[in-house]
């Protein structure tokens, strides 16, 4: 193997995040299904690494979701994503910091499509200029927040309470990484490692002690596919691609497995009650289900926030077999006792808090 | 088990270790129009016996092709042979051959012949 080569290969595959000011727009469903993560993001990036994270409140859906589902028409797509451009100009910031994958592939396609049909981007900001008389510029950087936390991963785990390795033998725990389709898989280009070798999470895990397993359905998707899960007839087709993966990685007993895609971390975590309802199967350790974390959850638990304050009580696949593993120090009792979280009982604002 | 209002769907991947293309590619070499089906079901439209069956030509044409095999014998014997399907396929693909065909290559196959 020619190693120069293989490096110049890799170096292909990098991308350029953003040091600082960076405008962050949260995802539709995230706030649903794990609250906690964008909250601790913010955390991490404002109070950890004192970087200028801004969020506006006047942003809305990019309709991703609609777009993909074949509910909104492209152009309509196109001119609310032109809307939150517009909205990040007038606030004077040029980083976008998307929190949701499909946002981040979407807006990824539009410039894309727009810097190769420079009339459709004429159009749309047309359309946007008479609906909202807004004009706006094109992010300069556009970065995935999972992206950030990777660039970030050595000062996290310089300030790290916590490693990735299992207390009572020593041994890193085996993480299994799941990558969402359309970080990379659509423009491989724009995420670290492409495709075929995404490495923004194992990036993260190596670097917080852990080990990444290599399973044969790694690159598999979640099931997550829009329209698969809407037709609720239709569910079987969703939860059959997570049976795949979790069938798959069984033989290598992971201990947890990690992800940063609003829609993968809820369905493998809450298709593996489905397919033990449906079909008696566990696939963790001890007749347990493996444990599905997002990056900001795990970065949040390596820097010793309490599990409960980053959200892991909304897991329905229970989480403290790898609290126990890693040693954290947590309080049973308080798993659904909100009040002894200070950050939850206090009423204040949580935009750019 | 929980009512769900679905159930898990069996994978479609082709496993080359169990199917097998060996009927499919016999077919191919005496009715190379067989290559030319788009599986559109017109002949499953228009077909006499699936009516009182549940025969499918077009669901044949596929598990023909895919290479699962176990399933095409048990619904080969439908077929009367009648024709009606050639004379609506749009691509002009001779299916009433394809079914003489298929039975020819399970009879040859099981004497070892393909």
């Amino acid at each position: 193997m020619i190693l120069e080569g293989k490096k110049a290969i890799w170096n292909d595959y990098q991308k350029e995040i953003a040091d600082d000011k960076y405008y962050y727009v949260r995802s539709c469903v995230r706030q649903n299904f794990f609250p906690g993560s964008e909250t601790a993001f913010l955390k991490i990036m404002r109070e950890e690494l004192k970087k200028d994270v801004y969020e506006h409140p006047c942003h809305t859906t990019c309709t991703g979701i609609g777009y993909h589902g074949d509910i909104v028409p492209v152009e309509t797509t196109m001119t609310v994503v032109a809307r939150q451009f517009a909205i990040m100009t007038e606030a004077g910031y040029e980083n976008l910091l998307p929190s949701c994958i499909t946002s981040f592939g979407l807006y990824t396609e539009i410039l894309d499509t727009w810097h190769h049909f420079p009339e459709v981007e004429e159009k749309v900001r047309r359309q946007l200029r008479k609906a909202t008389g807004r004009e706006f510029r094109k992010p300069k950087n556009l970065a995935h927040a999972s992206d950030v936390i990777y660039k970030f991963r050595k000062e996290i785990a310089s300030k790290a309470k916590y490693k990735l390795v299992n207390k009572n033998t020593g041994e890193p725990l085996k993480v299994v990484d799941h990558i969402g389709c359309h970080y990379a898989k659509m423009f491989p280009s724009k995420g670290i490692g492409g495709a075929e070798y995404p490495y923004v999470l194992a990036g993260m895990v190596e670097e917080w002690g852990g080990n990444v397993i290599d399973y044969p359905e790694r690159r598999h998707c979640c099931g997550f596919g829009f329209r698969q899960y809407l037709v609720q007839a239709n569910r079987g087709f969703s939860v059959a691609c997570s049976k795949e993966k979790f069938e798959s990685m069984k033989p290598f007993k992971p201990d947890m497995i990690i992800t940063n895609c609003p829609g993968c971390p809820m369905f493998l975590d809450r298709w593996q009650y489905v397919i033990n309802e449906m079909e008696g199967k566990r696939y963790g350790q001890n007749e347990e289900g493996i444990p599905v974390f997002t990056y900001e959850e795990v970065a949040g638990l390596v820097l010793g926030y309490d599990p409960w304050e980053l959200g892991l009580q909304m897991h329905q696949t229970d989480c403290e077999p790898v609290l126990d593993k890693i040693g954290i120090d947590y309080s049973p009792e308080d798993k659904y006792n909100l009040k002894i979280i200070p950050s939850y009982s206090e009423s204040r604002s949580l935009i750019n808090v | 088990m929980e009512k769900f209002g679905f159930t898990i769907s069996k994978g479609r991947q082709i496993d080359y270790e169990s199917n097998n293309r060996r009927i499919a590619e016999y077919i191919f070499e005496n009715e190379p129009s067989f290559r030319l089906c788009f599986e559109c079901g017109g002949c499953s439209a228009t077909c006499t016996t699936a009516n009182f069956t549940g025969f499918s030509l077009r669901e044949l044409n596929i598990l023909i092709k895919r290479g699962e095999n176990d399933q095409v014998r048990s619904t080969l014997k439908k077929c009367m042979l009648c024709g009606k399907c050639t004379l609506v396929c749009p691509r002009g693909v001779n299916t009433r051959n394809i079914v003489v065909l298929a039975k020819q290559a399970f009879q040859k196959s099981d004497e070892y012949e393909i």
